[in-house]
């Protein structure tokens, strides 16, 4: 049997380099695959405690972050593609029309 | 030494016996998707009005190993610019997919006993608790193999034909998912066995107790998605030989063209499996349990297959087929009578022998309408997929839970 | 080692090297097949635990649709390699540290405190799809249509913006 915490350990370590991907990646889709990486990392750790505490909760809001990703990545997408199309770059640092 | 290797096998029996089953299993079905492409030009071309190949070998089953020689021995170039990781990753991933398919199928209810240890039928335990699903989930996962197949080719046909092909097998797999519903809820389970026994509820109805008849919307929906998830004649446009070149694998060739050849026709035999497991009984008999001469009917079939290819071959035009011939038809009558002489084996091979045949004729319909039908265009298809099939399936899963839900108030049954 | 405890390193590694793998990739498509890699590894991990029915989920959706999304997206814009920034050197190396010190210590601290969770032994009727149908449709149908209603909104909002600019 492997022990709960191992589980959540390896949550938070894919949880820290999702979150160091968004900060220091410049190209939008990385960064937005990085938000990807961040609740996959959540999901884990949800099932981990589900089969720890011997109920099925855990699982169930598993179904639900999965299907709030499907419909973040999909509104997400499209907003990228138009800012692909309006500033013909997908480096995050030229989006930058509202810098002062 | 020989001791310590017995009892090392013998301590981890049921690793050495699954390798063992994936090797057979390897073996058995590239073999078989070889004579399957023997079989479609043969029948193809008699559709056509012209013998297929018929030179190499008598009746031209030596096709195959022609076939498989020519892409040994052909050049193999990287065109410049591909992006080399995904230009050879693409055909492994599409073999490896579809080759995990197969080793998801359960080819029969009961294991053999050999040394006090079962050996099921597939590579699986029929008992597996997700097991449509985990079909589905090696399906989703097939469009990669096409999509970054036609990216990484650099190259504007194989990039339309991969985004073309992907769109379209992402179109269809909605539809195949819910088409399969209306199944899953009549056997209450995801369990390939358990749907195979709920429709075994009625054993002297035979065929009549199969899910075809109720879930008949289900079956077309779900037989028409899976043509197109595999990218086959009707919907084959991503890859007509006359649209875009070749599609996504043009920039691909000899080996890297063979495995996506190799990983079609895998697909193709996984759909017909699922077809006949999910609608068609699976390893069931159609004829209703009463009629114990049925168990005969496989025996009487190879004796009599095996005595048709020995007439053939005496009279066949080379030396070669009139040795080869007899010689196979000898086998095949000899395995026919021993099954009939061996009531205990002829009892075992009742399940698989029906899930062949039935996988068989799903291939055979798979090759007719590669024959006969033209294709879709591209938004025709998209349109299909969509407008019509989408729809038709999800309005089966309500007319199934529907009548599931009167069957259970006014019936009383569960 | 058990094999459960083999198994689950190998998993967990595959997991790891596919995110490290995600942001040292220079090309979006390479990263996205890292993170595929990193979806199949924690399926894989779904299984260890238990969870058939998440994990089968888990690749037919998160895997099977969503990044192939994404790689339609990386496909049609054309994407290409990353331009190159100038992080500040002098930044690079104690950020680091203070970096692996923090993981460390947040790790540490989960070890210490999630000792006492005794994992109760999993049967598979627990996590069964009866029994999280049953949940789903019973205790958690309100969340479940409100799902329904942000996939509607959802699928409005990327028709709109896909939609090209009447000219």
């Amino acid at each position: 049997m492997v022990p709960t915490n191992y589980y959540v350990i390896l949550s938070a370590i894919l949880f820290g380099l999702g979150v160091f991907a968004f900060i220091f990646k410049r190209n939008i889709i990385t960064i937005f695959m990085s938000i990807e990486l961040m609740l996959n990392a959540v999901n884990l750790a949800f099932v981990a405690f589900s089969q720890a505490l011997g109920k099925l909760d855990g699982q169930v809001f598993v179904l639900f972050v999965i299907v709030v990703a499907a419909a973040e990545a999909a509104v997400g997408l499209g907003i990228i593609i138009l800012i692909a199309r309006n500033r013909q770059t997908l480096n995050v640092e030229r989006v930058n029309l509202l810098k002062l | 030494m020989i001791s310590f290797f017995l009892a090392l096998v013998s301590a981890n029996a049921e690793l050495f016996i699954t390798l063992a089953k994936i090797l057979l299993l390897l073996f058995i079905v590239l073999t078989v998707n070889a004579y399957l492409t023997w079989f479609e030009r043969k029948v193809v071309a008699h559709i056509q009005s012209r013998w297929g190949p018929h030179r190499v070998g008598p009746h031209g089953l030596l096709q195959p190993l022609a076939d498989g020689l020519k892409f040994l021995f052909k050049e193999d170039p990287t065109p410049a610019g591909v992006d080399k990781f995904v230009y050879y990753l693409a055909p492994l991933l599409a073999l490896a997919l579809a080759l995990t398919s197969i080793a998801l199928i359960p080819f029969g209810p009961d294991p053999i006993r050999l040394f006090g240890r079962d050996i099921y039928l597939g590579i699986t335990p029929p008992d597996l608790n997700i097991g449509i699903l985990a079909l589905f989930a090696v399906t989703a996962l097939g469009v990669y193999g096409v999509a970054l197949a036609g990216w990484s080719s650099n190259s504007k046909y194989p990039l339309l034909g991969g985004l073309r092909s992907s769109a379209q097998m992402i179109s269809y797999e909605l539809a195949l998912t819910m088409s399969v519903v209306g199944v899953l809820l009549m056997a209450g389970s995801f369990n390939l066995k358990k749907i195979i026994e709920a429709q075994a509820h009625h054993p002297e109805w035979g065929l009549f107790g199969w899910n075809v008849w109720p879930q008949i919307l289900g079956f077309f929906c779900f037989f028409i998605a899976a043509v197109a998830e595999t990218n086959r004649v009707p919907f084959d446009l991503p890859e007509a030989e006359s649209e875009l070149v070749a599609g996504f694998h043009t920039e691909y060739s000899s080996f890297k063209f063979a495995m996506f050849f190799i990983a079609e026709y895998t697909s193709m035999i996984t759909v017909s499996c699922l077809c006949s497991i999910l609608f068609f009984g699976g390893w069931l008999s159609p004829f209703p349990a009463w009629w114990t001469y049925a168990h005969y009917l496989p025996s009487a079939l190879l004796i009599s297959f095996g005595l048709w290819v020995i007439w053939d071959g005496i009279r066949y035009e080379t030396l070669f087929g009139r040795i080869v011939l007899p010689g196979v038809g000898t086998v095949i009558t000899a395995l026919g009578a021993l099954f009939v002489l061996l009531p205990d084996v002829n009892e075992f091979i009742q399940a698989p022998f029906w899930l062949l045949s039935k996988i068989f004729v799903f291939l055979f319909v798979y090759v007719w309408m590669r024959g006969t039908l033209p294709r879709f265009r591209y938004d025709q298809l998209m349109a299909f997929g969509w407008k019509l099939l989408l729809p038709l399936s999800i309005m089966n899963v309500i007319l199934t839970s529907f009548a599931i839900l009167a069957k259970m108030q006014w019936w009383g049954a569960k | 080692m058990t094999a459960q405890l083999a198994v689950f390193f190998v998993l967990a590694g595959l997991a790891a090297i596919g995110a490290v793998s995600l942001i040292l990739q220079k090309h979006p498509i390479h990263s996205a097949l890292s993170l595929i890699v990193v979806m199949i590894a924690l399926a894989g991990l779904y299984l260890l635990l238990g969870a058939e029915f998440v994990a089968a989920v888990q690749i037919i959706v998160y895997g099977g649709a969503i990044m192939v999304l994404f790689v339609f997206v990386i496909m049609l814009l054309n994407a290409g390699i990353e331009e190159h920034t100038s992080i500040s050197k002098m930044a690079g190396a104690p950020g680091l540290l203070l970096v692996v010190a923090l993981a460390g210590f947040v790790a540490a601290t989960i070890a210490r405190s999630t000792e006492s969770i005794q994992a109760t032994s999993q049967t598979g009727e627990l996590a069964s799809t009866l029994g999280i149908s049953n949940m789903l449709f019973k205790d958690f149908v309100y969340p479940f249509e409100l799902t329904s209603f942000l996939i509607l909104v959802a699928v409005l909002g990327a028709t709109v913006l896909a939609q090209r600019e009447k000219s």
